[in-house]
């Protein structure tokens, strides 16, 4: 059956057809080429939005959502509107008890204080953070590393400054890892240098130091910033977010229905809506693509029954010399699908080498707004098929618009 | 070889009829070699088409070589037509984008032999109508009659029992015609038997029968001296 895709001559026959009308058959491969190369270039190039998204975010779990202490809007229990409100350690802890589907919950506490080093110094935001931070925010470390559980319990005097503050109170090139700096007046070991994040999630902070450290120095006591909660992966933070603050409100005497005693930030859902415009965008980019390439195989059908047309005499010939019309009709089809794999690979290269350029251009470095554009070998594969069961069917109309002549009449074509 | 009896054909055109051959008998034996003769409309372009398989009759039986030609399908008559029949036409009709050789071989590739073979067969016969010379040669690149010869010898390439040749040298001079007529009766020398449609007296008188058509009917058959075609090359 499939032994004439072997056959020299059905090849040759291909190759004639198609050296015979060179332009005509490139000019048809244009549409499939053109749908081929818009749906790889766009695919890849989505995926390398994507991919530069993820990295972006990559450090973070996005599952979270920040709640702080505000002031309250309604009179409750005897308490007046307008009191302030201030989260503490005991509430980080009853949320992490009684919520359901929490993770994390990772108390913070941040302020502004001034930093010395030498004859250097200057105004940075110091946060006493635990050492579980790292999980949820991981912190590109350039040396040394972060805040652990002995300088938590030791309440050690140690910090981990931003690359920022390095280059503010470092010569260059010089060590900073065991150097002192002085906090407020106090002397403070680094212990690490981290990165800083081109993307931040809730305040950004120069300097972590031990939590238990800030809340001693800064006689924060039992007060917290804000609680970063993070939802385990099949939970929704939305919920999480509803039950922590209800939870929050009764624990310190706070009207149920009052929206102003807690604010809060819900990275979940800003990260939901980014995503979601990333799949849209796909979905669009598949849209536009398998049109185009519809379009591009139409293209190459109506190409060939006009090819068909002006070959109706020697299709004529073919057959009073013994063709049958199976013969006729499927050595079209072969010329159509031919057609359509040769200008869906073109496609493909071109759209490598689209993928390329743009990752030449865009993609190089960290702050790269497309990482890697490349579209998986099973979408290239998948297409191909498609583009074969297009080509296929494509095919036969010319395939049977050339068998419906009869012979006699296709003889008598001049 | 071939009987034809009571052999009718009519074409609708428009709304009503024409009734193109009325009732043909007609009894070809082996290694005959007979002109069918007629003017334009008499049907014997029909006739040809019918015995050759291109088209089927309305009415009348048609055997070949003992085997009746009915009920076709476009497939058993490819098979049939494949197998059994040889065609010439009087413009040649080879096709213009393969060499001669491939011409040639075009029926073999039908009968699905292997590239090699039939490239083998199809130089043996380009050999005996003498253009082995010509065999990788386009058909644009050939005379009017090489390339007849191109196309009897594609019509061999098969090794049918019967050749049909339509006005096979009415795109020819009279010079090259002669050349050809005198392959044909060469080939019916041979003991091929062989079918022609033209309206050329003197090519008729080469052939050992005349058929005449008029109006759809025979009007007259009979046997004819030949007249050798070499006698005037």
């Amino acid at each position: 059956m499939f032994r004439f895709l072997f056959d020299r001559d059905t090849w040759q026959e291909v190759f004639d057809s198609f050296s015979k009308n060179k332009l005509r058959s490139i000019l048809t491969m244009v549409g499939v080429w053109w749908g081929v190369l818009l749906l790889i270039g766009l695919l890849g190039s989505a995926r390398g939005l994507e991919n530069s998204f993820n990295r972006l975010f990559g450090d973070f779990a996005t599952n979270s959502v920040f709640i702080w202490g505000q002031s309250t809007s309604k009179p409750f229990k005897g308490f007046q509107e307008g009191r302030g409100v201030r989260l503490t350690l005991t509430d980080a802890k009853k949320v992490e008890e009684n919520i359901e589907g929490i993770e994390f919950v990772v108390p913070r506490n941040q302020r502004q204080a001034k930093m010395d080093r030498k004859f250097l110094s200057g105004s940075f935001s110091v946060a006493g953070d635990m050492p579980l931070l790292d999980k949820v925010q991981k912190k590109k470390l350039k040396h040394g590393r972060f805040i652990n559980e002995a300088d938590m319990i030791a309440k050690r005097k140690v910090a981990v400054i931003s690359e920022d503050i390095y280059k503010q109170l470092f010569e260059k090139d010089e060590k900073a890892i065991n150097e002192y700096v002085l906090i407020n007046g106090i002397n403070f070991k680094v212990i690490g240098v981290f990165k800083t994040s081109n993307v931040s999630m809730g305040p950004s902070s120069d300097v972590h130091i031990p939590f238990n450290t800030f809340q001693q120095i800064f006689n924060q006591g039992d007060r917290i910033g804000w609680i970063m909660i993070t939802g385990k992966r099949d939970f929704n933070i939305k919920q999480i977010e509803a039950d922590a603050k209800l939870l929050l409100k009764n624990l310190n005497k706070i009207h149920p229905d009052d929206k102003r005693a807690f604010g809060s930030f819900n990275l979940g859902d800003e990260f939901a809506k980014v995503t979601g415009f990333l799949t849209g965008m796909q979905f669009l980019t598949w849209f536009v693509g398998i049109a185009t390439l519809i379009a591009g195989v139409f293209a190459i059908g109506n190409i060939l029954l006009i090819t068909v047309k002006e070959r109706t005499k020697e299709i004529g010939v073919r057959r009073a010399l013994g063709a049958t019309p199976f013969e006729i009709k499927r050595q079209i089809v072969v010329e159509a699908v031919f057609l359509t794999i040769i200008a869906g690979l073109l496609g493909i290269l071109t759209g490598g080498w689209i993928l390329i350029a743009l990752n030449h251009f865009f993609g190089q470095g960290d702050e790269a707004t497309i990482v890697n554009p490349s579209v998986s070998i099973a979408v290239v594969f998948i297409a191909l098929i498609i583009l074969v069961m297009l080509g296929t069917l494509i095919g036969l109309i010319p395939a049977f618009k050339a068998t419906s002549v009869k012979p006699i009449e296709a003889l008598r074509e001049e | 070889m071939l009987q034809i009896s009571g052999l009718h054909k009519s074409y609708a055109i428009g709304d009503s009829s024409l009734h193109v051959l009325k009732g043909i008998d007609l009894s070809v034996d082996e290694g005959e070699m007979v002109a069918i003769m007629g003017s334009s409309g008499s049907g014997k372009s029909t006739l040809l088409n019918i015995i050759g398989m291109l088209d089927e009759a309305d009415s009348g039986d048609y055997i070949l070589d003992g085997l009746p030609i009915d009920n076709l399908t476009e497939k058993k008559a490819a098979v049939y037509r494949n197998k059994f029949l040889g065609f010439i036409f009087q413009s040649f009709n080879l096709i213009n984008y393969k060499n001669a050789i491939e011409n040639v071989a075009l029926p073999l590739y039908y009968q699905g032999m292997k590239r090699k073979e039939r490239l083998e067969l199809g130089m043996f016969h380009l050999e005996k109508v003498g253009l082995a010379d010509w065999a990788q040669h386009l058909p644009k690149e050939l005379s009017g009659g090489q390339k007849q010869r191109v196309a009897i010898a594609r019509a061999l390439a098969a090794n049918p029992k019967l050749l049909l040749a339509d006005e096979p040298t009415g795109a020819l001079d009279t010079k090259t015609s002669h050349e050809i007529m005198e392959f044909i009766q060469q080939l019916n020398d041979e003991g091929k038997t062989i079918l022609m449609v033209t309206h050329e007296e003197d090519i008729a008188n080469m052939c050992k029968r005349i058929v005449r058509l008029r109006d759809g009917v025979i009007m007259e058959d009979k046997k004819v001296t030949q007249v050798r075609a070499g006698q005037y090359v």
